[in-house]
């Protein structure tokens, strides 16, 4: 039986983040994750939208920690050095009729605290952004509004919790927890206790929660597909570009990444299978057909991958709930929700980190931990870097000077640096999320046999233990013909021969 | 920072730029660089080890790195400078009409090198999933054909054991043998367009005498399976490229291997500023082969795809004496 303090079940935003700040006390925490790395759930997959603020009911925590989360965010991405830049939001507004609605949603935003929001009229939006749609009526403008990398986020957090002393334990999935003095809890056929649960399993966390509580929740999927497009295209806009909802739906957005890409997306639909990250043709369509609403000249032929992730949309008691749900639960103490965090769940992480810390600190208290690291170093970035900064890595590792990834300018130093830290890289995705080698235009075809020999070499197995993303994965099925050949002559041969043995994994040439 | 001078930089070791450089030498350059970002010279014709290139230049029927060996011969033997694992980041242009090519290797780190003269011959790539937008899942089991070319022929290792195949192309045909002749079984290839865009003798050689199928006006419409691809739904198409909805039907498969066209590889063209064509993904070029900045000239797949590597020797032949010439009038280093 493994004792800690606290246990956090999920390694998303939520769980990274709430980590990291119960981190700055005293106590043993630990990460229970199934995945084969951070960032495997809704927190890989979403928009990256730090927003405003002026969507969520005014009162709820929704509200709260959004406005909350978006002040914090500046100060959190330079102390964890993750990319955010407040590029500002505009929602555009198509009819006449619907203005009423625009000048609603601002009037939301100024009670939720959001500041600078402003309605403009079609030429002050085209001159802030060219491209946008001739046939709007007017916009709503949020200064405040940003763009954040979700990954870079993600495991930012869980790196910064990593050091100063949380335990994450990868491919551990959760299956049972147990209420007896304390919760005991089932993991990857490991047992595990503390006195202090909490529950950040995203889509997952009704099953967490009703395992351990009377009041039943219910989450349902919403899954959201997207179409990312490649970097030639990225400046089309530089504010994030949402539709108001009308009776098509909930519209359609069109941002730049803070890499340079665009991103156009979510649909909305409710979907019953909880790993249903499969994208549709009818999807993928109307991410385009309605992006294409708002932006002139959006090209879905530039798409250089899509996706799909899950919002998970919460029923108590079998309503629709349209909060989350972050507290202790009635008849479960110790046991904390942190339960339906759908959009804006991103932009509200840092503050759920923290008001779940200060919510666990009232309860449970514990002493300040004095040596309590608040600032971390991202990986080098090549891509990036000034001449005088790649002169000076290349100095200190040469490493840096081989380019592994060609589209996004990824060196065999940044590879080797992301999986040797804490919680580092163990596949293919996860050097991917951590370095983007792999994420650019031609998306892996020519680095990922060359990420996959780093990885077999730092983690020294063979390269067909590694995998795309953990489970049943891995990118290699077996040897060729001549390998298998020459091996099993090699064997025959025997000793003396020993040199040999050096060109399997070369044969094939033969 | 090492620094040095040039009167030609070739970027890309491939057929099209030792070609070019052999011309270019011929024509009395003296100072010429290839940089190559591989740990060797001959480009993609490395790892491509069936028969079928040469007929044109050599009269004979050689094997990829038989061809690329060939020149690399000569170029050696000519004793033009080579860099290996040295990859050009950036071209920029100074204003006296120099270009400043930046790159960077293990062993100098950054590298400066201006000259008078460039000539791009990058290659491509392949066209990628995401290009084509095929619905489903994300899972292993997804490569382009010449990543699991590279895999089979370069690492010996074997990238699935139930394959299909989407697009003709030559690359997608060839490894449908070689993936057959490695023990695998590969369940058919499908094409979109109501023809292939292979060779005639490659579908011969490569599909029917192994008794695949090849499916025209089909495409790829799902891929299933969560980690590992556990099958694909493919459809048949309308002479618009539109799923006919009803055709559906399954096949299973581990492994789907795209071969969906290549795209040449222009990042430092764009970033130099070049006009580019919209048509070819390349850079526009005049009749000697120089791009809408003077001095700098293209040729091989980056210009647009050639189908065979014989065209490509051929033009790098003449962006070569293009080059020296523009050396020739613009001043000599010596
Ligand atoms: C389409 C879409 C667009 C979005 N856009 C935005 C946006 O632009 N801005 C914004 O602020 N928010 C956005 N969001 C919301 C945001 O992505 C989520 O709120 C946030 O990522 C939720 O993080 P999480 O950590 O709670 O959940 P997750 O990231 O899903 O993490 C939960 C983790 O728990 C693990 N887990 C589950 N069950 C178990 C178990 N039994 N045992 C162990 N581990 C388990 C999972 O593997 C997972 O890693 C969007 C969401 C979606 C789906
Ligand atoms: C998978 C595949 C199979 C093929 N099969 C056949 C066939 O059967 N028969 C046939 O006749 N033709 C075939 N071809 C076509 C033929 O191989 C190509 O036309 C030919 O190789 C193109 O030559 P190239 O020099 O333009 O490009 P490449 O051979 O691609 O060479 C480009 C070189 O440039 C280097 N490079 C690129 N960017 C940089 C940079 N920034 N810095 C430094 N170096 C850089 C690359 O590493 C590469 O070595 C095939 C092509 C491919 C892709």
């Amino acid at each position: 039986m493994k004792k800690y303090d606290v246990i956090i079940i999920g390694a998303g935003v939520s769980g990274c983040a709430i980590a990291r700040w119960l981190a700055k006390k005293e106590r043993t925490i630990a990460v229970l994750e199934k995945a084969s790395d951070v960032c495997e759930g809704s927190s890989k997959a979403n928009s990256g939208i730090v927003h405003a603020g002026h969507d969520a009911r005014t009162g709820t925590l929704k509200a709260r920690l959004n406005v909350r989360g978006n002040e914090m965010m500046d100060a959190l991405s330079k102390e964890l050095d993750f990319p955010f830049r407040r590029n500002g939001s505009l929602v555009l507004c198509f009819e006449e009729i619907s203005r009423p609605k625009l000048e609603e949603l601002k009037e939301r935003g100024e009670k939720n605290g959001v500041k600078g929001l402003e309605i403009l009229s079609p030429e002050q939006v085209r001159e802030l952004d060219p491209a946008i749609s001739d046939d709007i009526v007017a916009a709503l403008y949020a200064p405040s509004g940003g763009i954040v990398c979700p990954f870079g986020m993600n495991i930012a957090l869980a790196e910064n919790a990593a050091v100063n002393g949380v335990e994450f334990y990868l491919n551990h999935m959760v299956t049972e927890v147990k209420k007896c003095d304390g919760y005991i809890i089932t993991a990857a056929g490991e047992k595990f206790s503390a006195p202090v649960v909490i529950n950040a399993a995203g889509v997952y966390a009704d099953a967490i929660h009703n395992m351990v509580s009377g009041q039943k929740i219910k989450i349902t999927p919403r899954r959201g597909e997207y179409c990312l497009m490649d970097k030639n295209c990225g400046n089309l806009v530089h504010s994030t570009v949402f539709q108001l909802p009308s009776e098509l739906g909930k519209g359609i957005l069109v941002t730049p990444t803070v890499h340079g890409n665009l991103l156009v997306g979510p649909t909305a639909e409710d979907i019953l299978d909880k790993e249903g990250v499969d994208t549709t043709a009818e999807g993928l369509s109307k991410v385009i057909e309605l992006g294409g609403r708002s932006v002139n000249g959006l090209d879905g032929r530039l798409t250089i991958t899509s996706f799909a992730g899950l919002r998970a949309h919460l029923e108590l008691h079998g309503e629709e709930k349209q909060d989350f749900i972050i507290g202790e639960a009635e008849d479960a103490e110790g046991f904390f929700d942190v339960a339906g965090i759908e959009s804006p769940g991103l932009t509200c992480a840092p503050a759920i980190g923290e008001y779940v810390a200060a919510m666990v600190n009232e309860k449970y208290p514990a002493p300040d931990k004095k040596d309590f690291i608040a600032v971390r170093k991202g990986i080098p970035n090549m891509a990036e870097a000034t001449d005088e900064e790649r002169h000076r890595l290349i100095a200190a590792n040469p490493a840096y000077a081989n380019v592994i990834c060609r589209c996004e300018m990824v060196t065999e130093g940044e590879i080797v640096e992301a999986i040797h830290r804490p919680v580092g890289a163990t596949t293919l995705d996860g050097v991917k999320r951590r370095t983007r080698a792999g994420m650019g235009r031609c998306q892996s075809g020519f680095c990922s046999p060359k990420t996959l020999e780093i990885l077999a070499r730092e983690l020294g197995v063979d390269q067909s233990k590694i995998t795309k993303a953990g489970g049943n994965s891995a990118i290699l099925t077996g040897y060729t013909k001549d390998v298998v050949e020459s091996a099993a002559q090699d064997n025959a041969s025997m000793a003396g021969n020993a040199g040999k043995q050096a060109d399997v994994g070369k044969g094939g040439r033969a | 920072m090492s620094r040095r001078e040039e009167e030609v930089v070739i970027i890309g070791g491939g057929p099209a730029g030792l070609a070019a450089a052999l011309s270019a030498k011929k024509a009395g350059c003296e100072r010429i660089l290839i940089l190559e970002r591989d740990k060797e010279l001959g480009g993609i014709l490395n790892q491509c080890i069936h028969n079928g290139f040469g007929l044109h230049t050599f009269k004979e029927e050689l094997t990829g790195p038989e061809y690329a060996d060939r020149y690399i011969q000569m170029v050696l033997a000519e004793e033009i400078s080579c860099l290996l694992r040295t990859m050009v980041t950036n071209i920029s242009l100074e204003e006296d009409g120099w270009k400043v090519v930046t790159a960077m290797n293990k062993d100098q780190g950054l590298l400066e090198i201006r000259t008078k003269s460039v000539i791009l011959a990058m290659g491509c790539r392949e066209r990628p999933r995401g290009a084509l937008n095929i619905p489903g899942y994300r899972p292993a089991g997804i490569y382009s054909a010449g990543t699991a070319q590279y895999y089979v022929n370069m690492e010996g290792r074997m990238p699935g054991r139930t394959v299909v195949i989407l697009g003709s192309g030559d690359i997608g045909l060839i490894m449908a043998r070689r993936m057959v002749l490695e023990g695998a079984k590969v369940q058919c290839v499908a094409e979109l367009r109501p023809y292939s865009g292979g060779l005639k003798r490659n579908i011969v050689q490569c599909l029917d005498d192994f008794g695949i199928p090849l499916y025209l006006s089909t495409t790829v419409s799902a891929i299933h399976g969560r980690e590992r691809v556990e099958g694909v739904t493919l459809t048949r198409v309308d002479e618009n490229g539109k799923p006919i909805p009803g055709s559906e039907w399954e096949v299973p498969c581990d492994t789907l291997l795209l071969s969906c066209g290549l795209i040449p590889e222009n990042e430092l063209t764009v970033g130099l500023g070049a006009q580019m064509d919209a048509k070819t993904n390349g850079p526009v070029v005049n009749e000697r082969l120089e791009c809408s900045i003077s001095g700098v000239f293209a040729c091989g797949n980056v210009l647009h795809v050639h189908e065979l590597v014989d065209h490509v020797s051929a033009e790098a032949d003449k962006a070569g004496r293009f080059a020296a010439a523009y050396v020739q009038t613009e001043g000599r280093l010596i």
